[in-house]
């Protein structure tokens, strides 16, 4: 099963604001959008289990003339609350990688 | 002049953020293509609330006033206005105000004279009180509605501007408008419109354009010069050896923005999915087809405060045996700190919190590391203690000291010393500033809750302030 880092060629994470964090995936190929860009395994279910958000929140738009989809979650505390980790969201992408789709 | 570069408007966007850093021949490249205004934004929510929690600016007064001192001497040598957006990093009245003062120094030094138009959008708890009553204040996920309480709550609040006072302050004869809180797409649209420019075009330049170069193959080498028309944009660098491309022009869409296509504006909503993007010289892109839809005016609201302080302590570990067994260091290490505070404060500890990062291992997502995980080389552990003040904080760190530098792995070895590199070991770090809003505000115009003041600036550099000045 490859992962999501095979199938991709770039992927970033970055806020969208204080209380949102966007993730932009990148396909490599024509053949990997086609497959994956209404993938249920990216769907919100796998933002809950790895960032603990409400999947109710997550939304998902693919730009096809970029070959790529993004989705958005709201994050589960905002952006600078105590025990902040990462202050741009633009480390969470990494956790990402290695996640295997069908 | 044909119709066609009569009825485009150029702006020179020098970069992404003022104080970023321009260069005097990327300003001229754009003056000499006939640019009607400069215009930067100087705000960010990005870099966390404690700026709009404190009214300070990120940035510090020497890069801003460089960036001021070029841009002032070439506008005012071009006779175009300079637009700022946002100043001050979160637009806090003190911010433009401070701002203004860095403005009137640049001035004097050029020996030129301004009319400085100041923007102030920081609104007081009870106007918003008074909205909230009126319905007119409603929630953007993911918070639930306002309450009076939140509004008290906060230190600063502020309301995103559109473009309408920044076009009424150029009418009135401002040479440099500076803007408390704005969208940063408005600061870059209100002389296109001013000018007529289309108005979905207009707001698809800026928003493409607001982190200067980010929207070219090469976003170290300076801002950009967008030229906007009645139906399309064209984004050009301003260095002769940049680029805009289709990809690099549409791409910027995405940056910070949680839907690709729609974004949200006082007045109205930009819709780009029908944009069409086309190489239409080696350095320029054009893009048609964005859509303007006109809503009821609304302005976002920002709010931040300051609320319970932290003081840090940070060791390094390369002995094997701890570098082993990191997750069950972690969880030792934390219920004996944890116990120790309470043992030693009792009821004075309150409502504390202590969490250790450990970096090299999981510091940075705070996340379970896989079991087949081979142990690092060498972890950094940060100590960080939440308080109700900064006495308490460092009092905190100062009697876990004993544990968090000697803490064994096992009880039947000597204590180690872990490598802690200053003294002394704790270091105040100050205030967990929140954010506190996420909401959008009704109001009749792009004006009700702004307030503008006027600063002239004489070339012999004496300051005025004035009523509102004639058109």
């Amino acid at each position: 099963m490859p992962k999501i880092a095979e199938v991709c060629r770039h992927v970033r994470s970055k806020n969208a604001g204080p209380f949102w964090i966007t993730v932009d995936f990148f396909f490599a190929d024509d053949d990997s959008f086609a497959r994956y860009r209404d993938a249920p395994e990216l769907g919100p279910d796998l933002f809950a289990r790895l960032f603990g958000t409400d999947p109710g929140g997550v939304k998902r738009v693919p730009v096809d003339a970029l070959r790529m989809i993004k989705i958005s979650y709201p994050r589960p505390h905002p952006q600078g609350w105590r025990h902040e980790r990462d202050m741009h969201g633009g480390q969470q992408f990494a956790r990402l990688l290695s996640v295997e789709l069908a | 002049m044909s119709e066609l570069e009569r009825t485009v408007t150029k702006v020179i966007v020098p970069s992404g953020m003022l104080g970023a850093g321009v260069k005097r021949e990327h300003i001229a490249y754009g003056l000499a293509q006939g640019a009607h205004a400069i215009a930067v934004d100087a705000g960010s929510t990005d870099s966390g609330p404690s700026y709009l929690a404190r009214g300070v600016s990120k940035m510090n007064r020497e890069s801003i006033k460089q960036d001021l001192l070029v841009l002032l001497q070439m506008a005012n040598e071009a006779g175009i206005p300079v637009l700022v957006g946002t100043c001050g990093t979160c637009g806090a009245d003190s911010s433009v105000d401070w701002t203004r003062d860095i403005a009137i120094e640049a001035a004097r030094e050029l020996g030129i004279g301004l009319r400085i138009a100041c923007l102030y959008s920081e609104q007081p708890a009870a106007v918003l009180k008074r909205k909230l009553a009126q319905g007119k204040i409603r929630p953007l996920a993911p918070l639930g509605q306002a309450t009076d309480e939140l509004f008290d709550a906060c230190d600063h609040i502020v309301a995103l501007m559109g473009p309408e006072p920044y076009i009424d302050a150029v009418q009135r004869g401002a040479n440099l408008v500076l803007g408390g809180r704005t969208t940063d797409t408005a600061v870059l649209s209100a002389v296109p419109l001013m000018r007529g420019a289309g108005v979905a075009q207009t707001w698809h330049a800026s928003k493409i354009a607001e982190c200067g170069g980010q929207c070219t193959t090469n976003l170290r080498r300076g801002g950009v010069l967008m030229h906007v028309g009645a139906n399309h944009f064209d984004m050009e660098p301003l260095d002769p050896g940049n680029r805009c491309t289709p990809e690099s022009v549409s791409a910027h869409l995405l940056y910070e923005n949680s839907d690709p296509f729609l974004l949200v504006e006082p007045g109205g909503i930009l819709d780009a999915k029908e944009a069409v993007y086309t190489q239409v010289e080696p350095r320029i892109t054009r893009v048609v087809g964005s859509i303007w839809r006109p809503m009821p005016y609304t302005m976002k609201l920002e709010g931040a405060r300051g609320g319970d302080y932290q003081t840090i302590m940070l060791i390094g570990i390369e002995d094997p045996e701890v570098l082993a067994n990191l997750d069950e260091f972690h969880d030792r290490m934390h219920k004996t700190l944890v116990d120790r505070i309470a043992a030693t404060f009792g009821d004075e500890a309150g409502d504390f919190e202590v969490s250790l990062r450990l970096y090299g291992w999981n510091g940075t997502s705070g996340q379970p590391v896989p079991a087949d995980t081979p142990p690092p080389r060498d972890v950094g552990v940060l100590f960080v203690v939440t308080a109700r003040t900064q006495d308490l904080a460092d009092r905190m760190a100062r009697s876990c000291n004993p544990y968090f530098f000697h803490m064994p792995i096992r009880f039947d070895m000597e204590l180690p010393s872990y490598a802690f590199p200053f003294t002394p070991a704790e270091i105040p770090r100050g205030r967990v500033y929140e954010f506190m809003l996420n909401h959008v505000v009704e109001t009749e115009d792009g004006f009700e809750l702004v307030r503008t003041d006027w600063v002239d600036v004489s070339s012999t550099g004496t300051v005025e302030h004035l009523e509102t000045p004639n058109a």
